[in-house]
């Protein structure tokens, strides 16, 4: 396998945007990423999107895309494991460049969740969980992490006052972050064919993905995130790493109990320690080990698809020195972990500063 | 020989009491409570209608029965607040139950006489041979107008009856049915509410109907009022199947274990279904208990029944009516009660 | 929301808790599949889930999805059935504060959702008080 590198990371601003469509988006942010990388033409792209067909009424947005942007006949993908399908899709992208298929890969996520209602907005995100035996009796995506919180609590003994420190060290990072509410691309090229030499070579040394029942009531232990543990030992094991070595991290936390889980799953902290951890303020800003210096999802939003690149963007520029106000001390080796549903699936990568 | 061979009640928890009824549309309410000797009424939880009622009171009265339920041959559903206005309740019922695909079904209505009704043709089927085990069902989620004398006491419940020929609890005696046109109580379809003629309800439909079914079937059996332990008779309020009773020559004492309506009011064709289940409840081996039934536009059915020494063994089985009558009451406030009955108007 | 299909391919699981086994380890599960998720064997056999367990953990729904607006709020968990076998589903017919982990349940037949005024109407299980 060869080496591969983050070239290029390319943002526009998060909101509603309602000017703009989804193709629009797209096209703006990949040409952010394709200057930032110094490139004019990719060897393939990834898309990572939820459900454009449920939001924007739009599939086979792989050859929409690559056509707008102007790389069509370039083979395109989109590929989804919801809210982990920005992970999936540089999960894809640096397994094309490391097995030496491609050289350029654009690696992007994105989502549109503007254009519809609130209730089918709703509807599009619940498609995530078991259709027939838990969204048929009414759960909701805030019911199902509240359903794995109440069980840790009762475990543990973790408090709501530590979940809530969660939201508060996460949007206090936030704060910090102007580019809260993007969707991100960036670029992933072989490191020894690289001519960018002026910024920091950001390296992928990790990666590790896995899968879980959906069904939060079929899991075995409903406090514990599963793929999460199985792909971080993966991405671990590969990048010849172990959670002390971790300098900075950004986690999936799309409700606070989620930050607390995953913790204790990448191994930071010991099984049902998480709450304490965060109380204690061991992932702060300043703490031992900062978790979520962009704010995580809880600051930024999570229009789905887009997450999981956006954390490997703030990964990226934390360990090229340039994350400002956020930016984490000798920061050299940073992880992103990103789950789909509630913990069907986690894609975890490591990077390394060279 | 034939009869009942199990029997089961269901009655949803929510109640509303007379009082916060009458506070809302401005009505006293000493004067309802007296006139139509009522309490409260039980009211459904907007996730229970005739099917879902239907299906517990159909599982409790398969406790009493253990019976395969694969061997139940027909499947009738009594009721005038079917969820469908076409698709049967019956077979939602028999697929719940797990006596598909072998089994003959029937959604019946006929106002609150619809649930005998089912028992009626159910214990025929039995009789003839036709079938092995027939089970009917009364059960109701029946609406009042808002405002209106009916509305205090419109109330939900079912129960179930399955009738064969072998380990029967209650022998079936006699059968009878008496019935003519009489438009005291109707509603048309497309409309929300029932209309009632007032006063009509009573000497020409409810009484005329009771007696003549009461007397028809008593003169076919060769029986008098003193030979029953316990009668029932449908329930619209308090005061009629007492009046009724006394027209007849029953005592009070034979008419209370089956009289449920001033805690529960009106289930429709669950009224007189459940006053059985309640006298089954408390019979002895030997009791002789006569049911008859009322449902307007307008008929009775009746039906004698001879209780035998399994009622012990099958009792306790099942949910006892009483008990489901006033255990885990959940009390509404008319509001609450105006949404889980549909009452208020939505936006679409 | 489900096609008449859809919702009926179900109704042996919501209606009667049918489901399989696996004949090798002799672990249940529900719903029904083809390969056993402990041994992946795939020699299966017809089964039951019992009718009553206790609850693991809960929680109050406020905002639902659309057709569950008239219901709320109203209270969703997951329940482990005497036989192991877990379930989700709404926990009806208590008061909120009476909901403990813990607690003894049982499945009732309920209307689950309808579709509108003019779609099928749903059944299936949710959880009482024993």
């Amino acid at each position: 396998m060869r080496e591969v590198a983050v070239i290029g990371t390319g943002m526009t601003k998060w909101g509603e945007l309602w000017e703009k469509s989804l193709r629009t988006i797209f096209v703006e942010t990949a040409l952010l990423a394709l200057k930032d990388a110094g490139v004019d033409k990719i060897d393939s792209m990834y898309v990572g999107s939820m459900s454009s067909g449920l939001f924007v009424g739009q599939e086979h947005i792989a050859s929409l895309l690559a056509d707008y942007l102007g790389q069509t006949p370039v083979p395109s993908a989109r590929v989804e494991t919801a809210c982990a399908s920005g992970g999936l899709a540089f999960k894809l992208g640096f397994m094309e460049v490391a097995s030496g298929m491609s050289d350029v890969v654009l690696v992007s996520g994105i989502e549109k969740m503007t254009d519809v209602n609130g209730h089918e907005a709703t509807f599009a995100l619940g498609t995530a969980a078991d259709q027939e035996y838990e969204g048929y009796h009414g759960i909701t995506f805030p019911g199902l992490y509240a359903l794995i919180a109440m069980a840790h609590m009762e475990k543990y003994g973790t408090t709501r006052e530590q979940l809530a420190m969660v939201a508060v060290k996460n949007h206090k990072n936030g704060a910090k972050n102007p580019l809260a509410q993007f969707p991100f691309e960036i670029t992933v090229d072989m490191v020894l064919n690289s001519v960018m030499v002026a910024k920091p070579v950001v390296k992928v040394v990790g990666m590790g993905h896995a899968t879980d029942t959906i069904a939060l009531s079929s899991r075995k232990d409903i406090t514990w995130l599963e793929a999460t543990y199985q792909a971080g030992k993966r991405a671990y094991e590969m990048a010849g790493k172990k959670p002390e070595d971790i300098d900075v991290i950004e986690v999936h936390d799309c409700f606070t109990i989620a930050e607390i889980c995953v913790m204790e799953a990448l191994g930071i902290v010991e099984k049902g320690k998480g709450g304490k951890a965060v109380e204690e303020g061991l992932t702060a800003l300043e703490g031992k080990i900062p978790v979520n210096a962009s704010g995580g999802l809880k600051s930024k939003g999570h229009p789905v698809g887009a997450t999981g690149v956006a954390q490997i963007i703030e990964i990226t520029k934390q360990l090229r020195g340039e994350s400002g106000e956020r930016q984490v001390e000798n920061a050299k080796v940073g992880m992103t972990q990103n789950m789909g549903g509630s913990g069907g699936s986690a894609v975890v990568h490591i990077f390394e500063k060279e | 020989m034939q009869g009942i061979v199990g029997y089961g009640a269901y009655i949803p928890r929510n109640r509303i009491k007379v009082e916060e009824i009458a506070k809302v549309w401005g009505a006293d309410a000493p004067s309802y409570k007296r006139g139509l000797m009522l309490e409260e009424k039980s009211v459904p939880s907007p996730d229970q209608d005739t099917i879902t009622m239907s299906v517990e009171a159909s599982k409790n009265a398969l406790k009493r029965a253990k019976i395969d339920p694969a061997e139940i041959g027909a499947v009738y559903v009594g009721s005038e607040s079917h969820p469908y206005a076409v698709k049967p309740s019956g077979t939602v019922l028999a697929e719940a139950l797990g006596a598909t695909p072998e089994a003959h079904t029937a959604d019946l209505e006929f106002a609150c006489k619809a649930g005998t009704e089912g028992m009626y043709v159910a214990l025929s089927l039995v009789k003839a041979e036709e079938v092995k085990y027939g089970l009917a069902v009364g059960a109701d989620t029946s609406q009042g107008a808002p405002g209106d004398a009916l509305e205090y006491s419109a109330a939900a419940g079912a129960a179930a009856f399955i009738f064969g020929k072998e380990n029967i609890v209650a022998k079936s005696i006699k059968t009878y049915a008496f019935m003519t046109d009489t438009p005291d109580f109707w509603r048309r379809e497309y409309q929300y509410y029932p209309q009632h003629g007032g006063r009509f309800t009573g000497d020409p439909a409810y009484f005329r109907h009771i007696t003549g079914a009461a007397n028809g079937i008593m003169d076919k059996a060769g029986m008098k009022p003193a030979d029953f332990d316990y009668v029932i008779f449908h329930q619209p309020n308090g005061k009629f199947p007492l009046r009724a009773g006394k027209m007849l020559g029953f005592q009070r004492e034979q008419i209370e274990p089956g009289w449920l309506v001033n805690l529960l009011g009106n289930t429709y064709s669950g009224s007189s279904p459940l006053g059985l289940t309640s006298t089954l409840d408390i019979s002895k081996p030997g009791d002789m208990i006569l049911l008859v039934s009322y449902g307007s536009g307008a008929g009775s059915d009746a039906f004698i029944f001879e209780v035998t020494d399994r009622i012990d063994e099958v009792r306790e089985l099942a949910p006892k009516t009483r008990d489901l009558l006033v255990k885990n009451r959940n009390y509404l406030e008319y509001g609450e009660y105006a949404k889980f009955r549909h009452k208020i108007r939505k936006a679409e | 929301m489900p096609t008449p299909s859809r919702y009926w391919r179900e109704i042996p699981q919501r209606y009667r808790f049918e489901t399989n086994q696996c004949t090798k380890c002799k672990v249940k599960f529900f719903p029904p599949r083809l390969i056993c998720p402990e041994c992946k064997n795939q020699d299966l056999q017809k089964a039951k889930i019992e009718e009553k367990g206790k609850l693991l953990t809960y929680t109050i729904i406020r905002v639902p999805p659309h057709q569950y607006v008239d219901q709320a709020p109203y209270a969703v968990g997951i329940v482990e059935l005497d036989d192991g076998v877990k379930l989700t589903g709404q926990v009806v017919d208590c008061d909120f504060d009476d909901i403990k982990i813990g607690m003894r349940l049982k499945l009732e037949f309920r209307k689950i959702y309808q579709e509108g005024d003019s779609g099928i109407l749903c059944y299936g299980y949710k959880f009482v008080p024993e």
